[in-house]
């Protein structure tokens, strides 16, 4: 199952028209009969920059788990690209994520003992496939490439420890993006940078998403920021398991 | 490869941790590898003592009696053997050579050895070390000596030097036999063995020590004031005279027991002299050689037959060898080195024509009809002696073992205890798309690495150790350890100690794997 699930959708070769997340019926919880997550129907279109707004407790990493593959929904369908997780071994679910997603985390987003550019590197040296997509180009290039996009050329040899926050979030974009995935998945990674820098970060995120053709799913808390995307889903109307309070 | 960088860059990003534990495992197998160089050196040195000499043959008693005896210069020789039985053996047509060798008295607290020029050329030492030369030659002229490296370099001896050999092993000052100066006229090139503590003469030379000593033992048997000195002069009971003298000695200085025995003696003087010299010897020992209060055991480090089989012997000549056995059952010592009869010598070595014929050679000897014999095969008597003796190397390997899994230990604890930190990089590399078995590998490369390092490192400590030191471990012990390529126990250690710390790996591993799954992508930092 784990090469043939994959295999049947060539790296890049997603027909056009699926949508990039399709959720249908889909139940989750960590222990039996503690539902976190109950969701009946979101559908998300290839190329769309999503704000999925939720307070904490709305079950916004437990979703993001489940689009990520890390999460096996209790019940239910979760098609990312047209693949449904749930007929998928756990290999093939990491295998798909390190093709077709790219992450980025609030904080913490990078391995502290690598230098940024092999940070940025990290996807395509784990995906053989995610390199294909570069077109020919040297790692060098596509790096340099991605990096000044996000305005971080100039930090491609230091040690991460000497970014600030807001350049490290840069570098966690740049990872995300590296080798054009076809979702990008941000879990509140602007929480940790103040206004002003939140929203260069968005401006950057968002162009180099649309260059790389990529759809966005953004997650945050903050409603300030919910103007700026295509479109907006409340957690907290499509989760019927939602309990605002009760915890992540 | 990405997992080796990625596994390097994470090991020198904790560069104290990583070096600390890397040291550990290193110490531990330093440990571990140079025990049992060690342990096979000592085996090996001790082992290669003596090669090349098929059979060691000496009066009937302990195989390891005669051994070490022999070889080692421990203890006593049970007894002596009739040169003429040595001649009648050199005739069998198993026997290639034999070579006497008798152990005699010594020389400021070194062995003296009377054997022939052919010694030198038939022993053998370690693989096929053979005795050379430093300087001069063989000793022919029954006033010459050669003198082992240990000797020369102790006592400061060069070719001419006089030498005044002392009847005995212990040096006591009227005991020499000055009367017979010898001069070094050979010195010996150092071989690890026995061989470099002691001094070789020719059997004639050996006898010769010996001759004007019945005029000594007399003089000084009569004055009495001598008595210390003279009593071990006069046991060598030459001479019908020398017996009688002795009597009296006993007789004021023993108990009556001794004193019976002398008498026994006395009146089977004339017998014990022509047949078996060693006679007369007990009587006169007790009050000679050792101190008083430990008569038997002790340094002249004789363990004797006992004084009343040896007069039985005396008594009905062929009876004897088998009665003589119940070693130290009188209180009365014995020397029967100091029995220098005039065909009598201590053992002979023996080299067959084929090696395989040894062992049919030990029985017929062993049964010898004639004179009771023991003959030994010295690398099955070596090899028996270091099972008795080699047990203290098992403690060594257990400590070494510990050693080991306190190493391994800290490589877990400082394994796991890193894990803690690392969640968000394990967080990190699933969501780049690394699946539980990379995450897997890359703990277990660490570990491995850790480990691999650890031996590395460990070996090369030992091999650096061995070539610094084995110069002044070789003059201080005489110990020879050589630099080899690892032995198949050396490679089993490391295997087990590479095999343990991949498996130790194992464990931080799966946890991480549980966590990074538990931890999902959440960014709870």
């Amino acid at each position: 199952m784990s090469k043939g699930a994959t295999g049947a959708v060539p790296a890049g070769a997603v027909p056009e028209g699926t949508p990039a997340v399709e959720l249908s019926k889909v139940r989750f919880s960590y222990k039996t009969g503690r539902e976190v997550l109950a969701i009946d129907s979101l559908t998300i279109a290839r190329g769309e920059t999503v704000f999925l707004h939720g307070p904490s407790g709305s079950g916004k990493t437990t979703l993001l788990g489940l689009l990520a593959g890390v999460l096996q929904a209790t019940s239910g369908s979760v098609r990312v690209l047209g693949k449904d997780f749930s007929t998928m071994s756990g290999g093939a679910r990491d295998a798909f994520r390190a093709r077709h997603l790219g992450y980025v985390f609030q904080m913490f987003n990078l391995i502290p003992y690598l230098p940024v550019r092999e940070n940025i590197l990290l996807p395509v040296r784990l995906e053989p496939a995610r390199r294909e997509r570069l077109g020919g180009r040297s790692l060098d290039d596509a790096v340099r490439d991605i990096a000044s996009q996000l305005d971080i050329a100039q930090y491609l040899d230091s040690p991460i420890a000497e970014l600030s926050v807001g350049q490290q979030q840069r570098v966690a974009a740049a990872r995300a993006l590296m080798g054009s995935p076809e979702v990008v998945i941000a879990d509140e990674p602007t929480s940790a940078l103040d206004t002003d820098r939140r929203e260069q970060f968005l401006e950057l995120l968002f162009a180099s998403c649309a260059k790389a053709n990529a759809t966005l799913i953004f997650v945050s808390h903050d409603h300030t920021l919910m103007p700026l995307f295509s479109r907006t889903v409340e957690l907290m109307n499509i989760n019927h398991a939602a309990k605002v309070g009760a915890g992540a | 490869m990405m997992l080796l960088r990625l596994a390097l860059a994470s090991l020198r990003s904790r560069l104290l941790t990583t070096s600390l534990t890397v040291a550990s495992i290193a110490l531990s197998v330093t440990l571990l590898v140079g025990i049992e160089n060690v342990r096979t050196g000592v085996r090996d040195s001790f082992a290669g003592t003596i090669r090349g000499v098929d059979l060691i043959v000496g009066a009937r008693g302990g195989t390891l009696n005669v051994l070490l005896s022999a070889v080692f210069g421990i203890g006593s020789p049970s007894g002596s053997v009739k040169l003429s039985t040595m001649e009648r053996w050199k005739a069998h047509p198993a026997v290639k050579w034999v070579v006497p060798y008798s152990l005699g008295d010594s020389h400021r607290g070194f062995r003296v050895v009377g054997t022939t020029p052919e010694f030198y050329e038939r022993y053998r030492f370690r693989k096929d070390g053979r005795i050379v030369f430093v300087s001069g030659r063989a000793a022919v002229a029954d006033t010459e000596v050669v003198i082992g490296s240990d000797v020369a370099e102790k006592l400061g001896y060069t070719i001419g030097t006089p030498v005044v050999v002392v009847h005995g092993l212990r040096d006591i000052g009227t005991s020499s036999h000055e009367a017979h100066p010898f001069h070094v006229v050979g010195i010996l090139g150092r071989t690890f063995t026995p061989i470099d503590r002691s001094v070789y003469v020719t059997l004639e030379g050996i006898e010769a020590m010996h001759e004007p000593e019945a005029a000594v033992a007399g003089i000084a048997g009569s004055s009495m004031a001598s008595a210390e000195g003279a009593g071990g002069r006069v046991s060598g009971g030459r001479g019908q005279g020398v017996t009688a003298l002795a009597a009296p000695l006993a007789a004021e200085k023993l108990r009556a027991k001794s004193a019976k025995a002398a008498a026994i003696v006395a009146a089977n003087k004339a017998r014990a002299a022509a047949m078996a010299p060693p006679a007369g010897t007990p009587m006169v020992m007790p009050g000679a050689e050792p101190p008083p209060g430990i008569p038997l055991v002790m340094p002249g480090a004789e363990p004797p037959p006992s004084a009343m089989p040896e007069v039985k012997r005396a008594a009905d000549e062929q009876k004897v060898a088998a009665v003589s056995e119940p070693l130290a059952a009188e209180p009365v010592a014995a020397e029967p080195e100091h029995d220098h009869g005039d065909d009598q010598i201590t053992a002979f070595f023996v080299g067959t024509k084929n090696r395989f014929e040894a062992l049919m050679l030990q029985r017929e000897m062993n049964t010898d009809l004639v004179e009771p014999l023991t003959a030994v095969i010295p690398g099955v008597a070596l090899g028996e002696l270091w099972q008795n003796i080699g047990s203290a190397e098992v403690g060594l390997r257990v400590i070494a073992i510990f050693a080991v899994a306190i190493g391994l230990t800290g490589m877990l604890v400082a394994l796991y205890s890193s894990l803690e930190a690392r969640r968000r990089e394990m967080a990190i590399l699933r969501a780049v798309g690394a699946g539980p078995r990379m995450i897997i590998s890359l703990l277990v490369l660490e570990s491995g690495l850790l480990a691999l390092l650890g031996c590395l490192i460990g070996v090369a400590a030992v091999y650096i150790g061995l070539f610094v030191a084995q110069g002044p471990i070789e003059q201080r012990f005489g110990l020879h350890l050589a630099l080899h390529p690892l032995r198949s126990t050396e490679w089993t250690y490391l295997a087990v100690v590479m095999g343990a710390g991949l498996v130790i790996g194992f464990v931080p591993a799966w946890k991480a794997y549980r966590t990074s799954l538990v931890d999902g992508l959440s960014p709870r930092a």
